[in-house]
């Protein structure tokens, strides 16, 4: 069983962009697609730069799959599984995330 | 499986070790098993380049074999140890160490030797010759107790010998036979023009000097007596009066070797003996010896496909040359001396730039036969095209050779050559091998000479290769993919256009209507840049941020280790006393690490997301704005402190600066822009670095344009000179719109101009004679940007809904803990790896 932990506000959130929340001493990249409505959550370290910085970083997709382009040296994550598309040993946790009541919800569990 | 036969090849020469090279590449390497002897104690090494050894290059940089060749080949390599002979009965090879090797072919390689005249003395002390390594160190260590040096022999080693000579400090004389130098090469007029030049470098030349014998000096080392009567005192003499085949091996074993020495060959390079071939300047073909390599390779060739049973044969060589001796350009293309009969001649004789131009070509005109080229070799490698490929001259053969006064070119460009042309004479490399690989993708210079080996030997057809990918890259439009990213298959300029037409003034109104999937971080930021240099909106405006790169998202430049630092604009260079106190406050107060940056202004390093907002109240409070250090856009106007101070000052240089800053900033544009202004022509601004840069002149202000630092720095152009302050802003604004509304994603002003067609004239046309009629509506476009500017960081702070976005958390109000500063020469700096674990380590205790 999933449990869920109350983020913040849907309201809270950028737009097709990425804010970071602090989730029991762990720093998790949030990103909002309205128009897909799809919402994605993401280890906020940068492996590369060694620093917390994802939620800052500019998103799209590569191919259809959705990511996150790192703000300090670019290398691209997927938002749905965490892979480096540029190094294929280096992956990010993804977190489950999902909106319920206007309100954001993530489960630190796999 | 048969059994693998042997395969010898005596001498580890430049050719000889080519000849390893391409039979290990060939289909047959497997047939044989391979053993080479070296007479040298290293193995093959570059002979053609020998002389960079005195310019620092060391016996390793020479080398010509790659690491673990011999290893992966399986070929077994006798150093330092000489074939002396050969049983030709009995088919084995035997060494000066009494090594002896069966073969079943056998390659000779063994090359040439110096020649060294018969003069009594010649086996003096400290009398070299100019051959291997050793002879180099040799001659180096007696130069350190000598003062003059004497070259036997003006031909082209002779001549390089020279310049070695003169490196090493020595006075030098060239001494020659023959009444001109390079007599294989050059005509009179062309030698005197080269003797002029050797001259003017400091070299003595003495020509028909006959050397009958030496004997002791009385001041230095040497006294050299001369047929004609004179003499000359040396301490070192070096001798370099031609080379000769080492065929002593063939000799002494009984195989064919010509009246003249060299061992003789047939067309497949063949000797008088069955499976025993020769190549290079050991072998003698046609009653010729070639002291190149590239015919030595050419024979190599010839030899691996005879082995392979394949057809070819050796048919010659082309003797033309270019090089540079001791700076000065020589050529020589053909029958340089006139000898075909009714051969019509041109010369170009230049005296006062010392150029010497002397084409040879046939009687009715139409064919090349030779050329010489002194002082300019530049024509060499159309020259040589025509007189290979037998291209037909054009009408007037002389405008090869005569200065370009107009504007019509006269060169051969790459497209006229055939394909059969060969462009690399080293490596037999022809037009259509190298047009075939620039197809598979080699698509820079150094790609294309690790393919193809063009321009890896003497390098003499480095830059007609160049000109043969520029042109197959040109010609085939090389579907250099000019889509921005996967998600819009349009330039920059086309988005822009897009833009203008259908008014669009959002990232996702554009994604909608001309692109595909969610875009990505090249084509939001793209978008972004020309949304905001357009409609110059609020950058952080609902619907615009996602477009942004992290720095204008933030309004501050983030750093390694995610913090930020903050520019507050200082126009001009200009800080008030109370200005810079402020910042030094609240620098102190956030505890953040100052510097003075190349745009004369203060950064501040090390603010967390969270602390933006209240650095940028205070500095606002203190009456600065945003620098824009952040964004593609304009930076600093750097300004010298111009008359107002200045002895030297013509005009107001900081007065124009701080004017230009304020009309210009905030202006989004593909890339960063930098000013400058000096207040005289002393440039002390360094206004020819920048994009934009203006020197005062008597006359008014010089306008110079597309000029910058970094990587690869380019000094602006000249645009306009002695304009008004009116014209001159009028000029900026157009060429920046210009440049705004032209230029692809983050190229520079400079790279924007060169790739302009028509470059500076074009700009000057488009901007000054307005050539387009655009040049009103490029002013109101400048003067709209003018009028909506707003400082980002006033908006942002007045603005709660936006400040939210500064927040370390959305859920949290604590801050990255990760973020570490150590203290070094009294500021803080990001701490490293080991001092962020070594500080983790002392909180958990």
């Amino acid at each position: 069983m999933s449990q869920w932990i109350d983020i913040c506000a849907v309201s809270d959130l950028q737009a097709n962009s990425g804010v970071c929340a602090l989730v029991k001493g762990k720093q998790i990249a949030i990103f909002y697609i309205p128009k897909n409505n799809a919402i994605y959550a993401i280890d906020n370290y940068d492996p590369f730069g060694k620093v917390h910085v994802l939620s800052r970083g500019l998103i799209g997709d590569i191919k259809g799959e959705p990511m996150v382009s790192s703000p300090l040296y670019k290398q691209h994550f997927s938002l749905t599984t965490g892979q480096c598309f540029e190094d294929q040993s280096v992956k990010n946790e993804v977190y489950a995330i999902r909106i319920e009541n206007n309100r954001v919800e993530i489960s630190l569990e796999g | 499986m048969s059994k693998k036969q042997t395969l010898v090849v005596i001498g580890n020469g430049m050719v000889g070790h080519n000849f390893l090279e391409t039979l290990v590449a060939s289909e047959i390497k497997d047939n044989y098993e391979i053993v080479t002897f070296c007479e040298e104690v290293r193995p093959a090494y570059d002979r053609v380049h020998l002389t960079s050894f005195f310019s620092g290059k060391t016996a390793e940089d020479l080398s010509m074999v790659t690491d673990g060749f011999f290893e992966e080949n399986n070929i077994t390599v006798h150093l330092n140890d000489k074939a002396v002979s050969i049983d030709r009965a009995n088919k084995f090879v035997t060494s000066e160490k009494g090594i002896t090797i069966s073969y079943d072919k056998l390659v000779l390689a063994t090359g040439s030797y110096a020649f060294v005249p018969p003069v009594q003395g010649s086996d003096r002390e400290n009398c070299f010759v100019y051959r291997t390594i050793e002879d180099l160190e040799a001659l180096t260590e007696a130069a350190k107790t000598s003062k003059v040096g004497a070259v036997v022999g003006g031909g082209l080693l002779g001549l390089e010998a020279a310049k070695a000579l003169k490196d090493l400090d020595l006075d030098t004389n060239v001494i020659q036979f023959s009444p001109r130098l390079m007599s294989a090469q050059l005509d009179t007029g062309g030698a005197n023009m080269l003797a002029s030049k050797i001259k003017a470098l400091g070299i003595s030349v003495l020509p028909s000097k006959n050397t009958q014998k030496i004997v002791d000096g009385t001041e230095r080392k040497h006294k050299m007596m001369f047929a004609d009567g004179t003499s000359l005192e040396t301490d070192i003499i070096l001798f370099s009066a031609g080379i000769r085949p080492r065929d002593e091996i063939a000799r002494s074993s009984g195989i064919e070797v010509g009246t003249r020495g060299g061992i003789v060959i047939d067309n497949q390079c063949k000797t008088s003996e069955p499976d025993i071939y020769a190549i290079g300047e050991c072998a003698v073909w046609n009653g010729e010896t070639f002291g190149l390599v590239a015919p030595g390779y050419n024979m190599g060739r010839v030899v691996v496909a005879h082995l392979a049973g394949q057809e070819s044969s050796f048919a010659g060589a082309d003797m033309s040359t270019k090089l540079k001796l001791n700076g000065v350009d020589v050529a020589s293309i053909g029958d340089a001396h006139a000898n075909t009969k009714d051969a019509l001649i041109y010369t170009y004789q230049n005296g006062a730039d010392e150029i010497y131009k002397r084409l040879v070509v046939s009687a009715d005109r139409k064919k090349l036969l030779g050329a010489v080229l002194v002082g300019d070799a530049s024509g060499y490698g159309a020259l040589s095209q025509y007189y290979l490929n037998a291209i037909d001259l054009p009408e007037h053969p002389d405008s090869l050779i005569l200065p370009a006064r107009s504007d019509e070119s006269v060169g051969l460009g790459p497209d006229a050559l055939p394909e059969s042309a060969q462009i690399c004479s080293c490596f037999d490399v022809t037009k259509g091998q190298i047009c075939s690989a620039v197809e598979n993708g080699c698509h820079t210079l150094p790609a294309l000479k690790d393919e193809t080996k063009a321009a890896t030997g003497c390098g003499g057809c480095a830059a007609l290769l160049k000109s043969v990918l520029d042109c197959e890259l040109e010609k085939s439009g090389f579907e250099v993919n000019t889509d921005l990213c996967e998600h819009f298959a349009y330039t920059r300029q086309d988005l822009y256009n897009l833009m203008m037409v259908h008014e669009i003034k959002t990232f996702d109104d554009f994604l909608d209507q001309h692109g595909s999937g969610l875009g990505c971080e090249v084509c939001r930021q793209a978008v972004g840049s020309i949304l905001a240099s357009y409609w110059n909106e609020y950058v952080l405006a609902e619907g615009q941020m996602s477009v942004q790169d992290t720095n204008d998202t933030f309004l501050a430049n983030m750093q390694k280790d995610g913090t930020y630092s903050v520019v507050p604009r200082m126009t001009g260079g200009e800080v008030t006393p109370d200005g810079l106190i402020a910042i030094g406050q609240i620098a102190k107060k956030y505890k953040l690490y100052t510097k003075v940056t190349g745009g004369q202004r203060v950064d501040l390093f090390g603010a967390r997301v969270d602390q933006l907002p209240p650095i940028w109240k205070e500095l606002i409070d203190a009456g600065f704005e945003s620098g824009h250090a952040y964004g593609k856009s304009l930076r600093t106007v750097k300004s010298c402190v111009g008359s107002t101070w200045c002895r030297f000052g013509v005009d107001d240089s900081v007065g124009l600066a701080v004017e230009l800053e304020h009309r210009y900033k905030g202006l989004r544009s593909p890339h960063k822009i930098k000013f400058a202004v000096s207040g005289c022509t002393r440039e002390c601004a360094e206004a020819q670095g920048k994009d934009i840069g203006i020197i005062a002149t008597e006359g008014g202000w010089n306008l110079y344009v597309c000029g910058n630092g970094g990587m690869k720095p380019r000094h602006a152009d000249l645009f306009a000179t002695d304009l008004d302050k009116e014209t001159l802003i009028k000029y900026i604004d157009r060429v920046l719109t210009f440049y705004i509304r032209t230029a692809d994603r983050l190229q520079r002003t400079s790279v924007w101009m060169e790739n302009m067609e028509g470059g500076l004239d074009y700009l000057k046309s488009v901007v000054i004679n307005d050539k387009l009629g655009l040049c009103e509506e490029l002013e109101e476009h400048m003067q709209n940007v003018v009028d909506t500017y707003q400082c980002e960081w006033k908006t942002t702070i007045e603005d709660e809904e936006k400040l939210k976005r500064f927040r370390s958390f959305v859920n949290s109000d604590e801050t990255d803990e990760n973020i570490v500063f150590v203290e070094e020469r009294g500021q803080i700096r990001p701490a490293n790896e080991d001092e962020r674990q070594h500080f983790a380590l002392v909180e958990e205790v």
